[in-house]
Order: C-alpha cells, then structure tokens, then sequence
C-alpha cells in the first residue's frame, strides 16, 4: 500500500515560504527576524503573507541593523528562542560579519555547550540577475572558513524546503544561501508539510562514468545544461549537487572521484581560497591514486563581481564547463 | 544669517545630565530621596563586598605578574559601579558584561575559581554556576549590547519579569554595536539596562578624543531612552538607579541607559604601562578624593558603624574565599586536547572528528 503525499507545485523561493510557514507553526519559538519581511513580505517575497498569518511578533521587521538583528538574534538565541534572520543580499552581510564570526559561531565553545547559537542565517547570493553592485556577490567562502559555522545552499525548490526545516532545528548556526537567480527559474512538485534533508550530505544529481562535476545552488542548472550537451559527445558525467559547503560531505566526493578518476569544480565564487580548494582538497587527500587528470575548478575571477553589463563575462557557463571537462577528458 | 536653529550640546547637556549622587566623597549624605536606603546593614554589605572583589583584583594582578594566570584586567577603582548595579539584580535576571566586570559578576554569584579560570585561558570559566544567567565576557568592543538586547527581547516574549544588564565602557558608545543595540531596545521596548562604566580612558585615550560629547547620557536622548549620568563611585547612586532602571524594565517601560562615571587606578589590563598615556598622580589624588571604598569608610566613621575588627574579620574572609579560589583554579584538571574539538558543534562533523583523532595520535592518546 503506498500513501499518496500531497504536492504543491513550488518555485525555490516559495518553497522557502512553505518552508519557514511549516516551522513557524511547528514551533511558537521560531520567529522571523529581517528588513521589510512583515507587510513588505521581504525584497524577494520570501516571506510573503507570513506576517498577516503569523503576527507582528512572530514575523518582525527590524530597523536598518545588519550587525545589531544579527546580534540580538544571538541573544534570542541564546535565551532560548529560534531566529531565522533574513539578510537582504548576501553582500549586505558584512557588518554582521563580527557578530557570526566572533560570537554566533563560538558561544558554545566558549561555554562548553552551557549556551548555544541555533540560528539561521538566510541571504540571497549570486549574480545573473541584472542586479546593482554588491547585491550580486557568492562569498560562501568567508562563511565556511567559520568554526562551528555550518553553510547550505540548495540548487531547487525540493532541497530548499528540507534544508531549511533542518536548518531550523538544527542546534548551531546555518547560513543558508539562496541562489537569487533560481529563485523563481523552476516550479516542481514539493510535499506538503514537514520533511528534512540532512544537513552535510550531498546529491548526486546523475550518474556517470567518465568525470565527476562538482556543483551547487545556482551553478547547478548551468553544469546540467553542460552535462546534457556532453552526453550527446558522449561523456558520461557523475554530477554531484553538494547543497551543504560545511560541512563538506567528504564521502559522496571521494566515492564519485574514485570511480571517475577525473574532477571539474564549478562555483560562481572568486577562485582564490574558495570552497572549490577544499572540495580538491579533500580529492588530494581520498583520491590520489585514482587520479587520470589534474582537477580543473570552473569560477568566476579574483575580481570584484562587476557591473552587470559584464556579469555575463565573469559567471561560469556551460561552454566553459564543457571546456573544462573537455581538458580533463583528454589530460 | 544663519537660517539654521541649533539646538546646543556641550555645557546644555552636561546641566541636563548632572551627576546624580547620594553620598559625597567625604560620606556625607547630600540627597534629600532614598535617605531610608542609608542603614548600617545596607552599608556594610556594600563594602564587604567591595572589599571582596577588591582583594580579588589585587590578587589576579598579583598572579599575572608571577606567571600564574594570563594578561589580566583589573577594575580597581570601579568597585562601586559593579557592586551596586549588580547587587541591585534578581537572581534570574541576566548579565552581559565586559572583560573587566568580574567584579560584579562575582558580586552576582559568579564563581571566583570560574573567573580565574578564566583569565588563566580556560573556556570552563565562562561556564556560570547552576542558575544563574551569565554570559561569557564580551571581548570585542560593545559587541554584546545587541546579544542583551536579544536576550531582553526573548525575555518579553515569554512574558517573564526577568530583566537583562549589559556592562561596556566609554569607549564602547564609539562602536556601531553600541547606536545599534540602543535603536534596537529602544524600538522593541526591551526589558534591558545599558550600564555604562565611564572610566575615563579606553586603553589610552581619553574620554575628550573618543567623543566631542561631555557625557554618555545624552546619547540614549537620540533613542529616546530615559537617561541619567551617576557617579560611579558611590555606591548608593549606583545602586539606587540600577533599581530604578531594572524595575522600569520589569514594568514594561522598556531600556534606561546609565552612565556611571568611574575611573580605573591601574591599567587597562597586565599588558600596558599606563604612566605612558597619562599622569597617574592623577590616578593617586583620585584615591584620596573618591575611592569607592575610603568614601565607605568615612561614611561608616560618621555613622558610628565602622569598627577596626570587623573590617580585619571582613577582609581576611575575603582573603581565604581569593586563596581558595586559586588553590581550587591552580589544582583544576589539566586541559583536554579532545575538548577543543567537542563543542565547535553540538555533534562533531567529519572532518573535525579526523582532526580531533590526528592530533590525539600525535599526542599519544587513546582515541579509538
């Protein structure tokens, strides 16, 4: 006998909705915290209708204060409530920067777990949108070199909703990334109701023999349309969706690598200290001797994210991934 | 001509912020309010515990000079402020204090042995004892008025009448957490005091280059939180508008911002010389004209209350409680490599798990 689970049809940014709606009415101490989420129901409409249906209270808009909603959310944290804090753009998060780094992330190792941090962190990332300067920037990387920092970042709308729920409940701090450009790019169907993904595990997205790509949250679509045209050259791609930057799930890598002996890395990151270098990192160390190529890591530039009359220059796109995969194939 | 209406600073606000105090430097009552507070019992509890924290100062500044503890920062001088603000706490209420509140921490409850063990680079200091809310010392500047704040906020929510202090200094009101945290509480009518130690100097410099202001007060005038400017060296101030702005909270009233004007004799912390920065005869006059405790003393004399052996009796407690404290922090369990690894998360991911195990390897542990 099979139970029939209802489905809505969802884009990414209202299966957050759904999402952050299932747990405001699991738990009375989950409350949202951000600019212009109440009536305004955030800039992307993230929390749309939230307010009228939970209350001001539970849904508040804050003043203009990155680092003091990200601190005091520190002390609801801590005091026993649930934030989860809506940063408008990622590149408005670095006042808050302090705050994560110095307090969010180490409350409980300096008290030895007496008080604790469960907080999220939610925040739009990435360019590909036409969007003014610093709105666009994919600086996963300064948040994963955090300990006790955990980094999530979902490429479709199923994964969004799961992986927020956990990041919700999980006990430590989540930033949890939303590519802005997939925010409405797909609908599909997405379980009513209250369902988890675990956070640090990742998803193969397809099966294949010939290399491993390495992806996550908006640069997912731009490796599928790759890995569809490679197919028709047959190339047969192991296509491994992370959803979590950190923890890195370091066993779904080193088992894919060790079949395919050859890596491309695709993030919309600048390329230098990035999570890409941890990803081959973690391929140095598991998969030496499996090796057939050199990793090749598919970014954007050690530049600033340009205007975006250029952006379309500096983000990845299938074209270059297929290179990439083209110069592993034939090291 | 001028268009343009000014509305003055400088001399106007220091006139609107007078120094509220109830006891001269001489232990005269000048106050016509509270003079019901001025009782033998009230007094004495005042200085034993000033005497307490004071010994223990002096001694933690001992123990970093031979080498027994880590860089410490010493709050001598400042006794009054964190005595009586803390004094004036429920036990259920909350505190968010600074590297050098100790003094009222330990005033609260908190353990001695805890607060060296601390300063001797132990994490297990930050740890409170069973019961009461202390948060671990806020290390960058003013970076914990927003966590009171947030604490305060949850306090509200759950509809309780505990109340939340937060301790920082003058040099603190120059950080955006400081504008941020008051807008904060102030907007969300948070059950939170901002008790602000107004020592004079932040490290090396002096009040009059971190602020063309002439007080602390004024700033909570842009936030619309009530505000009042206190001499930090009597107790009895201190204590009274602690009260004050802790029963205001409670009454849902909202934040008050208190500026207690203080002075601290000694360094900033073990690291610095502070005759590099400023003229510590100034510090020595201090100490005759308004120590916190000698302004006690003579207001006990007055009184009738002071009595050579009690102080002896008073201040050797005091003594034995220090030395016992460091006896207990100097035979506390030697530090655990795996402990650096096991609260980074509640569950330790995979990859900590192998660095935990590495360097337990290296060590010649027994990890499995």
């Amino acid at each position: 006998m099979t139970t029939t689970v209802k489905t809505n049809s969802l884009t990414l940014v209202t299966a957050i909705t759904d999402a952050l709606a299932v747990m405001l009415k699991d738990d009375e101490n989950v409350l949202l915290l951000g600019e212009d989420i109440g009536k305004n129901g955030g800039v992307f409409r993230a929390t749309e209708g939230l307010q009228a249906e939970f209350g001001e209270d539970r849904v508040i808009d804050t003043p203009l204060s990155e680092a003091g909603f990200v601190g005091a959310a520190i002390g609801m944290a801590a005091n026993g409530l649930k934030p989860v804090v809506e940063i408008q753009f990622l590149g408005f998060i670095y006042p808050a920067y302090e705050q994560l780094m110095t307090h969010a992330v180490r409350l409980r190792s300096r008290t030895l777990g007496h008080y604790s941090v469960p907080l999220v962190i939610r925040a739009p990332y990435g360019a590909g949108v036409r969007a003014p300067e610093i709105h666009c920037d994919s600086t996963e990387a300064i948040f994963t070199h955090m300990p006790g920092m955990k980094v999530v970042c979902p490429s479709n709308p199923y994964d969004a909703k799961g992986l927020m729920i956990a990041a919700i409940e999980d006990p430590d701090p989540v930033l949890f990334l939303e590519p802005m450009r997939s925010y409405r790019a797909v609908k599909e169907n997405v379980p009513e109701g209250k369902y988890s993904i675990e956070i640090g595990k990742g998803n193969k997205l397809v099966e294949g023999d010939d290399v491993t790509i390495i992806t996550w949250g908006a640069m997912v679509p731009v490796v599928m349309n790759a890995t569809k045209r490679l197919r028709d050259d047959d190339v047969s791609c192991d296509v491994i969706d992370l959803r979590t930057l950190s923890p890195l799930d370091e066993e779904l890598i080193a088992e894919s690598v060790q079949k395919t002996g050859r890596t491309v890395i695709v993030q919309e990151a600048h390329p230098t200290s990035s999570v890409a270098n941890d990803i081959m990192s973690v391929i140095n160390e598991t998969c030496f001797l499996y090796q057939k190529a050199p990793v090749e890591k598919v970014s954007g530039f050690d530049t600033p994210v340009p205007y975006f009359s250029y952006e379309d220059f500096y983000l990845p796109t299938p074209e270059r991934v297929i290179h990439a995969v083209t110069k592993v194939m034939n090291f | 001509m001028t268009t343009i209406r000014m509305v003055e600073g400088g001399t106007t606000m220091e006139n609107q912020f007078p120094i509220q105090q109830f006891l001269d430097p001489q232990g005269n009552w000048i106050s016509e309010n509270h003079q019901e507070l001025l009782t033998e019992e009230r007094t004495k509890e005042f200085y034993q515990q000033m005497i307490r924290i004071r010994t223990f100062d002096r001694k933690a500044v001992s123990l970093q000079r031979q080498g027994r503890i880590g860089t410490y920062a010493a709050f001598e001088g400042q006794e009054a402020s964190q005595v009586g603000s803390a004094l004036a706490l429920n036990k259920k209420d909350w505190i968010f204090p600074t590297y050098r509140d100790h003094g009222a921490t330990m005033t609260f409850g908190h353990s001695l042995r805890n607060v060296l063990l601390f300063w001797n680079g132990r994490n297990e200091g930050n740890i409170p004892p069973e019961g009461l809310n202390i948060f671990p010392p806020g290390i960058p500047i003013a970076t914990q008025l927003p966590h009171a704040v947030g604490a305060a906020f949850a306090e509200k929510r759950k509809g309780t009448k505990k109340a939340v202090i937060t301790y920082f200094g003058d040099g603190a009101t120059s950080e955006g957490d400081f504008h941020e945290g008051l807008n904060f509480a102030s907007v969300f009518s948070s059950p939170v005091v901002f008790f602000n130690q107004n020592n004079q100097y932040a490290i090396s410099v002096p009040m009059s280059k971190q602020m063309k202001t002439k007080t602390i007060a004024q700033k909570g005038l842009a936030y619309d939180i009530p505000s009042v400017r206190i001499d930090g060296n009597d107790v009895f101030s201190v204590y009274v508008h602690t009260l004050e702005a802790l029963e205001r909270a409670r009454a849902g009233q909202g934040p008050t911002l208190i500026e207690a004007v203080t002075w601290r004799y000694g360094a900033h912390t073990t690291a610095d010389d502070p005759s590099k920065y400023r003229d510590q005869q100034e510090s020595t006059n201090r100490r005759e004209e308004s120590d916190p405790l000698l302004r006690l003393e003579r207001c006990m004399k007055q009184n009738g209350w002071f009595n050579e052996e009690w102080v002896n009796k008073i201040t050797n407690d005091a003594v034995q409680e220090v030395e016992q404290a460091v006896e207990e922090m100097e035979a506390y369990v030697k530090p655990d490599p795996a402990m650096i690894f096991d609260y980074v998360y509640q569950e330790i991911t995979p990859s900590l798990a192998k660095q935990k195990k590495a360097l337990l390897h290296m060590l010649g542990g027994d990890e499995q």
